[in-house]
């Protein structure tokens, strides 16, 4: 063997390992809150969750009780339910308007849109705590604290700044000529935002739904402020971490309420990783 | 030629953004600099005493220690392992399964990976039937059980450790996105001249991807400073693993004390401003 061939194939191994191991890591962990979540609840206090590997096809020990619980007594559908709601307003509003405002700035030639442009960046610098205690007096003052709208509200207010800057990159590199065209066929300025700027940035728009659905649905710290203790507005995670309280112990419950709060950001995941993983790095690098 | 779309029109479409980001970022941040000043009820200008609070009070500067060992840690773990990982799984045929995998934890929610780990670090006294794994693994091998989550400062490590399974993922995609960007006659023009794996990673890899890596980090940086869920719903900042933003949570909800609270916002806040900048100076950089 010369020395080119053992700097090939002699790290092979070693790069598989190493790979094949970090994913056993990343997925075990996992796997293992999946198959608790289905055991009885004295199997789970009796035994750890890698016993059924023994005879993981006797299909006697699995069972949904857990999940019936859950729904019910533990809340968990009413939560699934503001989840949806809280998620789906929290993402339309922001992205409607973040393209609106790309569109102005990128598109429309007015004075100051440089300085509007800035503005808007700048705000990035700016964390959230920062915002907590005078927008949930304002809230309380308008009694606006623990409604889905206010909420709706305060997720357009902190994700707007990310999805301007996302979106007014993209409106950037549509070319100007076009708009020129458009504009001398006649169109109005919201007839070329509708059909023009909207239906040729539907791959960024896409990245960016997925990235704010996600971030909404699995914001906890947002929807602890500004819900206050209000039980029937809270969200999944709300409602997970409180049962981490009050379960304590009982890990057959606190997995089957984990896994329900994981399958919707799961699902979009697997089927819509490849804008979700744009998203990221529109926001970073140039991919 | 440019079309004249008149004076007002252009706020139509930008004029909604900038409201929402008059009321919910630069009005409020103005406000708890203010309320910074005050007493508890914001009655009073009580002057620098919360900020000397936050300075001297065992408790915030417990927080303050718990933040640097995280910054420290959680940073140098994901952003090194999601160098270490955009690179190898490159030369894997099943890439995209690896990256999918190793990426998941960033779809679920913290709270979803804080009771995922909780689990896993689930103790039980010497003698019990371990449902932990981690301990379990310990039994096996002749130690004895470990409190994960109790013991200082194991704990904080514990920690980290699940901030680490969260965001190397992240890490690793963007880094890899940027790997992939070296043109290949770089990395061939190095083979070439004998240079091996090691020096290839730091001559060529490395300078090649700063842009990426220094995004990566300052996200990173920011992220750490932030961290609040994993704490939150694993131990609540108890058994010494309190840290800034969960202080934060607590002044304001348990001690109802927004001056407290506002200070530290602030702090955080002229933390967070340099690495800030840092970062979106590099964004706006690619962006050319």
């Amino acid at each position: 063997m010369n020395r080119l061939k053992i700097k090939k194939y002699a790290p092979r191994v070693v790069v598989n390992a190493l790979v094949i191991f970090a994913m056993i890591i990343w997925i075990v962990p996992t796997l293992g809150l999946f198959i608790t979540s289905f055991r009885s609840a004295s199997d789970v206090a009796r035994t750890g969750w890698w016993t059924v590997l023994n005879s993981p096809l006797k299909f006697t020990q699995y069972t949904f009780e857990n999940y019936k619980n859950v729904l019910s007594t533990g809340g968990m559908s009413t939560a699934f339910r503001n989840s949806f709601i809280i998620t789906i307003g929290g993402t339309v509003v922001p992205v409607f308007l973040a393209a609106l405002a790309a569109f102005g700035l990128s598109k429309l030639h007015f004075g100051g849109r440089t300085f509007f442009y800035s503005l808007i960046v700048m705000m990035m610098v700016i964390p959230t705590q920062m915002t907590f205690v005078p927008v949930l007096r304002l809230y309380n003052k308008l009694s606006m604290s623990g409604t889905f709208v206010g909420l709706w509200l305060v997720h357009t207010g902190y994700g707007l700044p990310f999805a301007i800057f996302m979106l007014h990159n993209f409106f950037q590199a549509l070319p100007d000529d076009l708009f020129q065209a458009a504009y001398i066929d006649g169109a109005s300025v919201w007839v070329t935002f509708t059909r023009l700027a909207l239906p040729l940035s539907v791959p960024a728009i896409a990245s960016l739904v997925i990235f704010q659905f996600l971030f909404v649905w699995n914001d906890l710290l947002v929807a602890l402020i500004y819900l206050g203790g209000h039980e029937t507005v809270a969200p999944l995670t709300v409602r997970l971490s409180s049962l981490v309280g009050s379960y304590g112990q009982d890990w057959h419950l606190l997995t089957a309420a984990a896994f329900v709060s994981m399958i919707v950001p799961l699902i979009v995941f697997f089927s819509l990783q490849k804008y979700f993983v744009r998203g990221i790095l529109g926001g970073s690098v140039k991919g | 030629m440019k079309r004249k779309v008149g004076f007002w029109k252009p706020f139509l479409y930008v004029g909604p953004a900038v409201v929402f980001l008059l009321v919910y970022q630069l009005y409020p941040a103005v406000q708890t600099v203010i309320l910074s000043f005050k007493d508890r009820r914001s009655e009073h200008f009580v002057g620098l005493a919360n900020y000397k609070y936050v300075f001297t009070s065992p408790t915030m500067l417990r927080a303050f220690t718990n933040n640097l060992l995280w910054v420290i840690f959680f940073t140098i773990g994901t952003v090194g392992m999601g160098l270490i990982f955009a690179v190898l799984v490159d030369r894997v045929k099943y890439e995209s399964l690896a990256k999918s995998v190793i990426f998941m934890p960033m779809a679920v929610s913290f709270v979803g990976a804080g009771v995922v780990w909780k689990f896993m670090y689930n103790y039980r006294p010497p003698g019990a039937e371990q449902i932990g794994l981690l301990n379990q693994i310990l039994v096996v091998l002749g130690f004895e059980p470990k409190g994960w989550l109790l013991e200082t400062p194991l704990n904080n490590f514990a920690l980290i450790a699940v901030g680490l399974w969260i965001w190397t993922g992240y890490c690793m995609v963007i880094l890899s996105a940027a790997y992939k960007g070296i043109p290949r006659e770089l990395l061939e023009a190095g083979q070439v001249d004998g240079a091996n794996d090691l020096q290839l990673f730091r001559h060529v890899i490395i300078p090649e991807m700063k842009p990426a890596l220094s995004v990566v980090v300052t996200t990173m940086l920011v992220n750490v400073l932030k961290i609040f869920d994993i704490i939150y719903v694993m131990t609540n900042g108890n058994f010494g693993t309190e840290v800034i933003a969960n202080r934060m949570f607590k002044e304001m909800f348990q001690f109802a004390n927004t001056g407290r609270a506002s200070a530290i916002a602030v702090v955080l806040f002229l933390i967070i401003v340099p690495i800030m900048y840092f970062n979106i100076r590099q964004k706006l950089r690619g962006e050319a």
